[in-house]
């Protein structure tokens, strides 16, 4: 190899999809799964892992198998890569967390479909080393948690005055008069607070979209 | 009979909208809804896969995935439980059940062809479809049931995308602040469409 593991270029494959090409509020990718769970920080928490996991190692698998794959059916192979991937982390958290697992739901399985880790897998594992693939799939995966994270930290504090589950709001607050957003817990209340999210994101960066 | 199925759809379609409640298929959602014309287009094609791909889903899980399911082949298969393979067997399945709905309306209508063909290929990956046929395995439906809550999610996914891309033409010449264009102000409108929807929960047939 040349190119040193952590070189400038490389460091910046890995950071670009953290705030300037974040693959939910830039490049509108895998919002679907992102407002299922982000109702609490403990299901965000075990989502965003899962995805970083399956973003990260099929972007390697991909591109260690790039030259093989006919680019025929490559979408195929993709998403036998991508489901297997999946398969073995649903496993796993039905093993280890089964509780998350349950509220997780259908949305564990989901994670195939979640267009970031098909988009990345075509857009950047096709044509680059493994090394810089999987540090691609890092950044996306970090990139997709964290607003994930924060969505959810808002959810969990307005509507129901917890964080991490712990109860923040005191309830000498609630004897006043203060009351949870039941909005948030809704579906609503996630639209919301992403469409404002990406609001705030996009003022700060000066992006504007046609 | 026809109650219980009727009441299945109307959930389906309005309660418990698959893209506003469960947010599934948003992707292609936010894509594809700047143009009424393109908009139902897309809502056809994933209409007709969903219809489709959850029985067939339902069929596969009942007769080969699911606990002892393997049984009417061999009495000694009755402890084998396959339904790890759920999600790699649905997505394969739903992306041949694009590819050959593809064939089956290029040979027999063309012109339906012309218009839902560029849509098909993208519908594999439309997680709404993967999203209903494991929605159909958690809640235990039947055959009946499955092919009614295929079609109804399908139908909602229609009604909210058609929805959506009819309010975003008449926005286009409306003063948004910069930062919200584009997603934004889409999410929001999003998030006031599934408050609306919301109003039906109160609804039993």
């Amino acid at each position: 190899m040349s190119e040193k593991f952590f070189s400038k270029k490389n460091m910046a494959i890995f950071k670009t999809p953290l705030v300037d090409n974040n693959p939910i509020t830039f490049q509108v990718l895998g919002i679907c799964s992102a407002l299922a769970v982000t109702v609490q920080m403990r299901t965000a928490l075990v989502m965003s892992l899962a995805v970083m996991a399956v973003v990260s190692l099929s972007n390697v698998s991909i591109s260690m198998l790039r030259k093989m794959i006919p680019s025929k059916i490559r979408i195929i192979v993709e998403l036998t890569v991508i489901a297997t991937l999946v398969i073995l982390v649903d496993q796993i958290l039905k093993a280890f967390l089964f509780d998350i697992s349950k509220q997780l739901s259908v949305f564990v399985g989901l994670i195939i479909t979640n267009c970031i880790i098909m988009g990345r897998a075509e857009a950047f594992a096709l044509q680059n080393k493994p090394w810089p693939s999987f540090l691609d799939g890092l950044g996306n995966g970090l990139g997709y948690g964290w607003i994930l994270m924060t969505i959810a930290f808002f959810r969990e504090l307005l509507g129901s005055g917890t964080f991490f589950g712990f109860q923040v709001i005191p309830d000498s607050l609630y004897a006043m008069g203060y009351e949870n957003m039941g909005l948030m817990v809704l579906a609503p209340g996630a639209f919301i607070l992403l469409g404002l999210l990406v609001w705030v994101q996009r003022t700060i960066t000066k992006t504007v979209s046609e | 009979m026809l109650e219980h199925y009727l009441s299945l759809f109307v959930k389906a379609v309005f309660v418990e909208n698959i893209l506003l409640a469960f947010f599934l298929g948003m992707c292609s959602f936010l894509a594809v809804s700047k143009k009424v014309e393109t908009a139902i287009g897309l809502g056809l094609a994933v209409t007709f896969v969903m219809t489709i791909t959850t029985p067939v889903n339902w069929a596969i899980n009942t007769y080969l995935l699911k606990d002892g399911a393997l049984s009417w082949i061999w009495s000694g298969f009755a402890n084998v439980d396959l339904s790890f393979l759920e999600f790699i067997t649905f997505i394969a399945s739903i992306a041949a059940m694009v590819q050959l709905v593809e064939m089956v309306i290029d040979r027999f209508s063309p012109k339906l062809y012309a218009a839902l063909g560029i849509f098909l290929p993208l519908i594999a990956v439309n997680c709404a479809i993967l999203g209903a046929s494991l929605f159909m395995v958690e809640r235990d439906y039947t055959l009946g049931e499955s092919i009614v809550f295929g079609f109804g999610s399908g139908t909602g996914w229609f009604l909210a995308i058609v929805a959506m891309a009819s309010i975003r033409t008449k926005i286009r010449y409306s003063n948004v602040p910069n930062g919200l264009k584009g997603l934004g102000i889409t999410m929001l409108i999003t998030g006031l469409m599934s408050m609306a929807f919301m109003l039906f929960s109160g609804i039993q047939l």
